[in-house]
């Protein structure tokens, strides 16, 4: 699979600050991928170095499989974490000159202004300051002018932080579509939770260094240590657990016994349920069977720790 | 594609149609026009308002010097007492009562001689009765001595010196204050350029931050490019504004002076200082003479070369000084930060101004003169100052004006150089006011 953005042995430096220290990320193509970190970890100092407002110190950055380049900027949309608008500008006008900043004649901006502000229901808002209006229209206009030239690689920085739940939902739907076009993303947030669902690949970074990176399916299956979470209905839980504990490792377990409902957690030596399933089917009614997979927050907090890095 | 015409293009058009330009440039010569016409019109006013003045004569020794002009009549009060006197100049609504006492001599006349008014006595009121005392002082001492005055006005006499350079050229006196006149024009109209659209830059910038939107920009172009494209497009609005001014003013103060029909050739003479008003009685060939001679003089100073150099070191100043500007807008998060940097960047300016005040127009070749002429940060306003007293031979050598220039060429690389690196590291950091110890820590941060 081709890599839209390959990072290599970036290190980046402010004075006696390291911001960066050998970060290698490959970034496949038209897939979404999500650099998580707490703030502070390196995040942003990276995506300005995709973004060609900064520099690398050391390493290389490919786009594309060619050295990044001024030319490729018309590829790459960018919506920071600290955005905003020209206040006192109108809102076509202003979104018609970062187009053409962006590279685009003034006729296909306009075209695909038009396109983009009927989709977000936004069309009468041309004339409009932009301060007259509310955080999350200004914020539908930002994701606009971040697309609105049709880049190959996306990059989102905290994209929902601002966003009322609705707004969000909406420019997820099209951040989804856009991929589903073709584009890849890339997303970066300290809120690992949020990205989960929409992310295929992931990296970890934490205090200027990667500790980890992969396709997240691939990651959660390294990390996952074949926890069961199973749901019992059973009348008499105790001679049920004396038994289990003969032959498997029960973790911990839970009895309502108005519902007569039994919650066990089970540590298996490998992913075989099979053994446990059996045992269990003579003797209950299963109403849960569930293998526990570690989220994205649970992983970066178990690596720092493995890493013996202190983690704030 | 170069981006840089567009964002000039924005960043004119952001200036120009911003309502408070707007209004600054159309607002502005209607107020000042109207300002010069209400001072016209009021010291007209004022002029065509006749005073009466009461006279209480005791002594012999005047009799009919109180002379009735345009401005002050002046009335006899005869066999009163001098109460009587003050009472009646009340009732009748005379601006003041002069009491000459009966004495012995004139002198003592004149001690004891008072002028009694309802408020404090306007100065040309009483310069003007001080004057006729006086002119009868000096009557009554030349009698004593035994001249007439017509011996007398023979002997005063006012001598004006011969002046010349060594090149024959004839020289007249006082057109050193009219090169002053024109340097300083030129001097402060640059100073007052770079203070009010340098602060344009900054302000420019800072919404840029404040805003936020400084990241989505220089995602798509370089700061530098940026930068240069502000500092352009609002020097292009402030030449607008200047032009406007400059057209929209001299048409209104025709207009103005159609209307209240004021002849500009009077306010002129009102504005003339005392020293070149004394050749009221000297004969008319000399006077031409002498306006030949000032515009013989006037046409002496290179005006093109003048205009062209202005240009230059018009240019030059204005892009060292409001990249300076710019660099003060990246580095702070809102005006009220700006002080502590601005300080350091208005006092060059003033500096050149007073320089070019109190030294380049008593000594234009000076070594003070020639100094700041080449200091970069004053140069423009002080070698322009300099400039009027000509290129070559008595003016400004032509190696201290390359000199200058390429100093200041070499300045303006330097600065922007800086300034360029102060702003890319300055736009992207929120949040805290940087020291200058931190300033020129950027300075050391690799791109």
């Amino acid at each position: 699979m081709n890599n839209i953005l390959v990072t290599n042995e970036v290190t980046k430096q402010f004075g006696n600050h390291t911001a960066l220290r050998n970060v290698s990320l490959e970034i496949p193509e038209n897939s979404i991928y999500g650099l998580l970190g707490p703030n502070g970890a390196g995040k942003t100092t990276l995506i300005r170095i995709i973004n060609q407002i900064t520099y690398p110190d050391k390493g290389s950055v490919y786009f594309n499989g060619v050295p990044l380049k001024p030319a490729h900027i018309s590829q790459i949309g960018y919506l920071p974490e600290e955005r905003g608008l020209y206040k006192s500008m109108k809102v076509g006008e202003q979104v018609l000159y970062l187009a053409q900043l962006k590279g685009l004649s003034k006729n296909d901006a306009k075209q695909k202004l038009k396109y983009w502000f009927e989709k977000l229901e936004i069309g009468d808002w041309w004339n409009k300051k932009v301060q007259e209006l509310s955080k999350g229209m200004a914020q539908k206009i930002q994701f606009v002018v971040t697309v609105l030239h049709e880049p190959k690689l996306l990059i989102f920085d905290e994209p929902f932080s601002g966003f009322d739940p609705i707004n969000a939902n909406l420019i997820k739907e099209q951040i989804l579509n856009l991929k589903n076009n073709g584009t890849s993303i890339i997303f970066s947030t300290h809120r690992m939770e949020s990205v989960e669902e929409l992310c295929e690949y992931i990296a970890l970074i934490h205090q200027s260094e990667k500790i980890l990176d992969g396709k997240l399916s691939e990651i959660k299956k390294a990390y996952k240590n074949n926890i069961f979470e199973i749901g019992l209905e059973i009348d008499n839980p105790n001679a049920l657990l004396d038994q289990m504990r003969s032959s498997f490792q029960v973790m911990s377990h839970v009895y309502d016994p108005i519902e007569k409902q039994l919650d066990i957690k089970v540590q298996l030596p490998s992913t075989a349920s099979s053994e446990l399933l059996k045992f269990l089917g003579n003797r209950a009614n299963i109403n849960a069977f569930v293998e526990t997979i570690p989220s994205a927050k649970d992983i970066f907090i178990k690596t720092v720790q493995d890493k013996g890095i202190a983690h704030e | 594609m170069n981006k840089l015409p567009l964002i000039i293009k924005r960043e004119y058009l952001a200036k120009v149609r911003n309502k408070s330009f707007v209004i600054m440039t159309f607002l502005s010569p209607i107020l000042m026009v109207g300002m010069i016409l209400l001072i016209a019109y009021l010291t007209q006013l004022n002029g065509n308002e006749k005073r009466v003045i009461a006279i209480l004569n005791e002594s012999d020794f005047f009799s009919n010097e109180f002379v009735t002009s345009e401005a002050t009549s002046y009335v006899n009060f005869r066999d009163v007492s001098l109460v009587q006197a003050k009472d009646s100049t009340l009732n009748m609504g005379y601006y003041g009562l002069m009491y000459l006492p009966n004495e012995e001599n004139l002198e003592q006349v004149a001690q004891r001689a008072f002028f009694y008014s309802k408020e404090a006595p306007s100065s040309t009121i009483l310069d003007r009765l001080e004057n006729i005392i006086t002119g009868r002082l000096r009557q009554e001492r030349l009698r004593e001595i035994g001249l007439s005055s017509k011996e007398f006005a023979e002997m005063d006499r006012v001598y004006d010196i011969n002046i010349a350079t060594f090149d024959g050229l004839q020289n007249i006196k006082g057109i050193n204050e009219i090169k002053a006149v024109i340097g300083g024009a030129f001097g402060y109209l640059i100073m007052m350029f770079i203070i009010i659209y340098g602060g344009f830059v900054m302000r420019s910038v800072i919404e840029e931050k404040t805003s936020r939107i400084i990241e989505v920009i220089i995602s798509s172009v370089k700061p530098f490019h940026l930068m240069m494209g502000k500092i352009i497009g609002t020097s292009l609005a402030g030449i607008t504004q200047f032009t406007i001014w400059i057209i929209s003013g001299v048409i209104l103060l025709f207009i103005g002076l159609a209307i209240f029909d004021i002849d500009p050739a009077t306010l002129t003479e009102g504005g003339m200082t005392p020293g070149m008003g004394n050749n009221g009685g000297v004969n008319v060939d000399a006077v031409t003479q002498d306006i030949q001679l000032y515009a013989q003089e006037i046409f002496e100073i290179p005006i093109f070369a003048m205009l062209l150099f202005f240009i230059i070191y018009f240019v030059l100043g204005y892009l060292i000084y409001s990249s300076i500007y710019a660099a003060i807008g990246a580095a702070v998060d809102n005006e009220t930060d700006t002080q502590q940097f601005i300080f350091p960047v208005i006092i060059p300016l003033m500096l050149a101004i007073y320089v070019g005040f109190f030294s380049v127009f008593s000594n234009p070749n000076g070594p003070i003169a020639v100094a700041f002429s080449l200091f970069p940060l004053t140069s423009p306003i002080v070698m322009l100052m300099r400039l009027p007293w000509g290129i070559g031979g008595g003016g400004v050598p032509v190696w201290q004006l390359i000199t200058s220039i390429l100093i200041l060429i070499a300045t303006f690389i330097g600065i922007v150089w800086v300034a360029a690196k102060i702003y890319r590291v300055g736009i992207l950091m929120y949040g805290k006011k940087p020291s200058y110890k931190e300033l020129f820590k950027w300075l050391k941060y690799s791109s």
